[in-house]
């Protein structure tokens, strides 16, 4: 026996997950998705992911430096901002500003914030917004697949009929450079969910509430499924830990108002998209639906009458 | 009797818990009895209540269930010699960090039972509980509560059903089960004797589905034809921790909420722990009060790790040296299991009546760095009571002692499932106790 004991607080004992091991679930569950892109679109799709990360990675690790925190890069949730904003961009934006995009996400939306666990919004969704809204010519320029260098129309923005329903569930068509196959985002999902990383409610009634509108209101289902970001964003931007409420019913408030900010935006908007700005929007409500939400403990008493036991 | 009415399926759905590897790697061996040291220390305080008086002096003859120690309080409970030997001095000695007189008794190693013992007869309600202070019961779950208090109802409480309570969700703990397997005479007469002096409408008796043989014996107790009216029921509880904890099995097996800062009894049910149930059958028929305690010695650092019936009052380093040994890089003594157990600042401690098991530890090779919450709510997902601990830990951090009634922090039954769970290794169960102590010191 050790001359000096361990006196530790209970529990003395841990579950085996971290924070690093769950963003490296997440960036595994990315990476058919990010490939299949890469393939798609060719070898300036690639560069864009990796300036992406390495820029948010870099941004982290020298803002950590320059105010003398301890260096965080390790947990892996860098990777996760930069990869998840480089499949939101196009493959032809100049890589300038996909840099811009990543050092706005962690620099402004997390670590001005506290750091992680502390963001007011997804910085990929917050960082994509603002490049949107500073580059609007080159973050609206999708190129077709296989190297053909002719802008076309994404899905929505096309008319219906362009694109077969093959084509969209497996992605060949327009669009950001991981957003394209729902098919391989399905994949990265259903890894998530085995992963006990995500649970289902968000995807499914993000997901759901969009498919209802769109029946409801005679669109195309599966373009409006497939085609633009949903798929990307439901399953991997809305369901992002700190930004989304804790308890069920709050996660289901959360997803429903997503769909509805979505089918608004798009039926009604001008851009052919939506998730962005509705998951930005939810995430600002978020700390309100949580205290809205939050349960009552286990043999609640009211405290009024708490009081009047105890005289 | 159709085996499947005699089994029945939880009532109520448990929020949370952990999923927590089992290591019941001594289930299936036979308990050892331990000869007898030559020494052992018996506190005065093994209850939750007053502490007992000692009633001898250094020079008295004393034999096993020999009184050595009064009852001092209402909630307070009797000691008893666990050797036979004479009393060599009455000490302090340091018990769960705190200062609590003790009688150093001296073994002669012969285990003589004191010749005054004699069974207890029961024939009133008021019996059960005066056989439940006399033979010195307290909650061997772990909890320590005099038994004799919670047997104690008064006729206008009405008391509808008995939990037997084998779960024993604690990984490596053991004790339980062997004391199911072994001692089943005596958890079979128990029962049917506290139903029936109680005047109890009904048995639930619970134990997990990691326990498929304790379950076989188990079921015999609600099939035996002593149950005329059909009232003794089996309870198979899905194996999640802490199935074991007394609100959490109330509820799974009644469905029903036991209130913040209320009784098991204000809802209709007794909770008893199966070997509180032995040990009150064993001094009804003998008259042997609680003077030994079969604990599980096991952990990731000991070396022949068993069951050991041991005599109370035996020093930690005994029951060690009886298991073979701890390996040399051990470096944490855990007084129960490594969920709730507390850990000792050495090896100098005994064995009390509260204790169930000792876990040894060795020390980790890169023990969890702590890292930012980052808000994924495993926490709030694993509170049985359904707190939020990772807000209770950012009010504490913050300094916002006024949050902590709207966070309900009193609720927390510090089960540990938060801490376990964390992917952040934050010390969340830690700073519940902080905010609770926080909030006691306020008041």
């Amino acid at each position: 026996m050790k001359e000096i004991l361990t006196a530790a607080s209970s529990p003395h004992i841990r579950h085996s997950d971290t924070t690093r091991g769950i963003m490296s679930d997440v960036v595994i569950a990315l990476l058919p998705a990010a490939v299949y892109g890469c393939i798609l679109f060719g070898w300036h799709a690639a560069l864009v992911l990796a300036v992406c990360i390495i820029f948010a990675v870099l941004s982290e690790f020298l803002w950590n430096k320059a105010l003398k925190k301890p260096n965080t890069v390790g947990d892996m949730s860098a990777v996760v901002t930069g990869l998840l904003l480089g499949m939101n961009l196009p493959s032809s934006i100049p890589l300038w500003q996909a840099a811009i995009g990543s050092v706005v996400a962690i620099i402004v939306v997390k670590q001005m914030f506290g750091g992680i666990g502390c963001n007011f919004a997804n910085p990929a969704i917050a960082a994509r917004i603002v490049l949107l809204v500073s580059f609007p010519s080159t973050m609206t320029k999708f190129v077709a697949p296989l190297f053909d260098a002719v802008t076309s129309p994404t899905p929505l923005a096309a008319e219906n009929g362009t694109y077969t329903l093959k084509a969209l569930f497996f992605g060949m068509h327009p669009g950001s450079i991981g957003e394209t196959s729902a098919f391989l985002l399905l994949v990265g999902g259903v890894y998530l969910l085995i992963r006990n990383v995500i649970s289902p409610t968000i995807p499914v009634c993000f997901i759901g509430t969009v498919v209802l509108l769109a029946l409801v209101t005679g669109e195309n289902v599966s373009v409006w499924v497939y085609g633009g970001g949903l798929m990307l964003g439901a399953i991997f931007m809305a369901t992002d830990y700190t930004t989304s409420p804790t308890t069920k019913s709050g996660k289901v408030i959360f997803a429903v108002g997503c769909g509805i900010i979505t089918f608004v935006i798009r039926k009604f908007g001008a851009l052919p998209e939506g998730v962005s700005y509705s998951i930005l929007l939810m995430n600002i409500l978020v700390p309100h639906i949580n205290r809205l939400t939050l349960s009552k403990p286990f043999g609640f008493i009211k405290p009024k009458k708490e009081e009047a036991q105890n005289g | 009797m159709e085996k499947k009415e005699k089994i029945l399926r939880p009532v109520g759905r448990v929020h949370g818990g952990a999923l927590l590897p089992h290591f019941k790697k001594t289930a299936e061996q036979e308990s050892v009895i331990m000869p007898p040291p030559a020494v052992v220390k018996i506190p005065m305080s093994q209850h939750i209540g007053a502490p007992a008086e000692p009633i001898v002096k250094a020079g008295d003859k004393v034999f096993v269930g020999t009184k050595i120690g009064e009852a001092t309080a209402f909630v307070s409970a009797p000691v008893h010699s666990s050797v036979s030997g004479t009393v060599k001095a009455i000490e302090e000695i340091n018990v769960g960090g705190r200062k609590t007189k003790c009688v150093v008794i001296e073994s002669d190693g012969n285990m003589e039972k004191d010749p005054e013992l004699k069974p207890f007869p029961v024939n009133t309600r008021e019996d059960i509980a005066k056989a439940a202070d006399l033979c010195g019961l307290v909650g061997l779950g772990g909890a320590g509560f005099p038994t004799k208090v919670k047997l104690s109802v008064k006729e206008e409480t009405p008391i509808d059903t008995l939990i037997i309570n084998g779960a024993e969700c604690e990984p490596y703990i053991t004790s339980d089960y062997r004391a199911c397997m072994e001692d089943y005479e005596d958890v079979i007469e128990g029962v049917y004797l506290i139903k029936e002096k109680l005047n109890i409408g009904r048995v639930i008796i619970c134990i997990e589905s990691n326990k498929p043989k304790a379950i076989e014996k188990l079921y015999e107790i609600a099939a035996d034809k002593r149950d005329q009216d059909d009232s003794v029921k089996l309870m198979k509880l899905p194996t999640s921790y802490p199935q074991g904890a007394e609100k959490v099995i109330i509820y799974s097996a009644t469905g029903r909420r036991v209130p913040a800062g209320k009784l098991p009894s204000d809802v209709g049910c007794i909770v008893m722990n199966i070997t509180s149930v032995v040990t009150l059958n064993r001094f009804i028929k003998t008259g042997m009060p609680l003077t030994s305690k079969r604990i599980t010695v096991d952990g990731t650092a000991v070396n022949e790790p068993k069951n050991i019936i041991v005599p109370i009052g035996t020093a930690i380093k005994d029951v060690l040296e009886f298991a073979g040994g701890v390996t040399e890089d051990a470096n944490e003594i855990i007084f129960g299991g490594p969920m709730m157990g507390v850990d000792a600042e050495s090896d100098s401690g005994v064995i009390e009546k509260r204790t169930n098991a000792i876990t040894v530890m060795k020390e980790e090779i890169k023990p969890p760095a702590v890292t930012p919450c980052i808000r994924c709510g495993r926490c709030a997902r694993a509170c049985p009571m359904k707190l939020y601990p990772a807000s209770v830990e950012a009010a504490v951090n913050h300094g916002l002692t006024e949050s902590f009634n709207n966070l309900n922090v009193n609720y927390c039954m510090e089960c540990g499932s938060c801490s376990y769970v964390c992917p952040a290794k934050r010390p969340l169960t830690q700073v519940m106790r902080l905010a609770k102590a926080q909030l006691r010191r306020e008041k």
